[in-house]
């Protein structure tokens, strides 16, 4: 069995999206990580990573509509998982919630919202979190050339992925 | 480094074999694989087993010197060495045999492949797969490993013009290929129209774009090349091993519609081998979904990036097309036994290079190549086998 301790010690990054950032390129990371990846001498970052909180805007990358569920998923579907591009940089994985399965498209506008994720895992915890929820305004375009992704916070360079 | 040849291959039946335990299909394919070389197990100096989740699937972990055992070889105080990397855990269990008897540290090694996925129900067994992804970051979100694969999909149709009826394309060939394989665990043939409209997964992948959880194991004797026609008729050289990795989760991917894993290990292994992919006669690729295939046959080099769908579609890797892909029927419908996957797909390999494959022989093969993947791709294997004139 899972102990609570597994999940209780990464509930302040699932419930508030708070990343990390590299001192030295200022790459942002989510969920944080000890060392920069990005950097060529990326020894020199370990220890030295700064807290960093996303957003919570992002826009879909990619997008399944998922009708064999993740476990404790089951009572949800079918639901609409999503690779969420962040404006900050990183990509995230969650549930677009609020949204028809018709309305889901590449390019979508979201944004992080706090809700239950799962309910009873295996150790008997519910688990919280963020899901997206589709933001009032749509985007023109697609999503599909880097103009179109939402502007870079300024001063960030937040490194293009996925 | 010396060369390493195989000397012998054996494999079980992939399905639900209900009958046998794990611990009995390991032996039926280490011992066939040793009947197959001619090797006496007193020549044998270790084992290196591929092997995903034994300890969730059955929990019975320390499966190495177990399957030594009831190979009846406990006596001999052997090394064996299970190896886990996701669905590539059987790839790697390869490499690191190669590395073994090239390095000279061991002559004689056989590298097996087990897995029993139906002694849990399908539900535990799609839990257990989803430790091959990122627990904390994909699956406490609703990620399953379909639906990861699912995500590649959906952009590599949004960013390519790849169509539904193309990924639909790949499983048809699959079982087509696998009805002339009596050890596949699908040997029906199915119809584009029975892909198209099998309930969904996640979409846009459907029942049929999913490989099977299957039971079963496969084994191969390698030895050194220079004394392997001792021990066999037609030896088959490993003309390259090599293997790459990439971050777990697909989310910290620089892109979704690639596998970097795969091409660098492509691109390792043909360099190592100096050869290129139009060398390649025969190949058993990753095929656990529809999208598998074909990001593979981009990142192997087969095709440029957004080009294989259609080409799959036009019958281009089936028997008679110019580089014949899965004729085992793949991991689609020969079946998918996690840790026996990369194994197998190197028994089906040799047995092609030494002509006995029979109904589903691809005519003059020198050349074959291994394609195996962990998770979503976190782990990628490249073998290339050349038959030894
Ligand atoms: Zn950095």
């Amino acid at each position: 069995m899972t102990t609570v301790a597994r999940y209780w010690r990464e509930t302040p990054r699932r419930y508030n999206l708070g990343g990390c950032r590299c001192p030295t390129c200022r790459t942002v990371f989510f969920p944080p990580r000890s060392v920069c990846p990005a950097c060529v001498t990326h020894r020199r970052s370990f220890g030295k990573m700064e807290p960093f909180q996303l957003s919570g805007d992002g826009e879909v990358f990619s997008y399944s509509i998922v009708h064999d569920a993740a476990e404790g998923f089951e009572m949800q579907v079918p639901y609409v998982l999503a690779l969420v591009k962040t404006p900050e940089g990183p990509t995230l994985t969650g549930q677009v919630v609020d949204v028809a399965p018709d309305q889901i498209r590449i390019g979508l506008r979201v944004h992080a919202t706090f809700r239950k994720l799962r309910e009873e895992g295996r150790a008997g915890v519910i688990h919280y979190g963020y899901k997206f929820a589709p933001v009032s305004e749509p985007l023109a375009g697609t999503g599909t050339a880097e103009s179109a992704s939402p502007a870079q916070a300024p001063g960030e360079r937040g490194r293009v992925r996925a | 480094m010396r060369e390493v040849a195989i000397l012998g291959v054996g494999m079980t039946r992939f399905g639900e074999l209900w009958d046998s335990s794990f611990r009995e299909i390991g032996i039926q394919a280490g011992l066939s694989a040793l009947v197959d070389s001619k090797l006496s197990s007193q020549d044998l100096n270790a084992l290196y087993l591929g092997n995903m989740a034994s300890g969730t699937l059955l929990e019975q972990e320390h499966i190495a010197p177990l399957l030594m055992d009831y190979a009846g070889l406990a006596g001999h105080h052997l090394p064996a060495i299970r190896i886990e990397a996701g669905g590539a855990s059987g790839a790697v269990a390869l490499h690191q045999g190669y590395l073994a008897v090239a390095s000279g540290k061991y002559d004689f090694v056989v590298v097996g492949g087990a897995e029993k996925m139906t002694d849990v129900p399908d539900v535990a067994a799609n839990r257990i797969l989803g430790g091959t992804a990122d627990q904390e970051w994909e699956s406490v979100f609703g990620a399953t490993l379909p639906g990861l694969w699912a995500l590649m999909a959906r952009r590599h149709m949004h960013d390519f013009g790849t169509t539904r009826e193309q990924l639909a394309s790949v499983p048809v060939q699959a079982h087509e290929m696998a009805s002339k394989n009596p050890n596949a665990h699908y040997r029906n043939k199915i119809t584009l129209e029975q892909v198209l409209h099998a309930g969904p997964v996640a979409e846009p992948l459907g029942v049929f774009d999913c490989a099977p959880l299957s039971d079963g194991a496969a084994a191969v004797v390698l030895g050194p090349a220079e004394r392997a026609r001792k021990f066999t008729d037609i030896p088959v050289r490993i003309a390259a091993s090599e293997m790459a990795t990439d971050t777990l989760a697909l989310q910290h991917r620089s892109s979704i519609t690639r596998l970097d894993a795969t091409v660098v290990a492509a691109k390792r292994a043909f360099a190592h081998a100096g050869k290129s992919p139009k060398d390649v006669q025969v190949a058993e690729i990753h095929d656990a979904y529809s999208i598998s295939a074909l990001l593979a046959l981009e990142d192997l080099g087969f095709e440029t990036k957004g080009h294989a769908g259609a080409a799959f579609a036009d019958g281009t890797y089936g028997i008679g097309g110019r580089t014949t892909v899965n004729p085992s029927g793949g991991l689609k419908a020969q079946g998918q036994p996690f840790g026996a996957v990369g194994v197998a797909q190197v028994v089906e390999l040799v047995r092609q290079l030494r002509g006995l494959s029979e109904a589903r022989q691809v005519a003059g093969a020198t050349l074959a190549l291994s394609h195996d993947v962990g998770g979503t791709g976190a782990t990628s294997v490249v073998h290339l086998l050349e038959r030894m004139n």
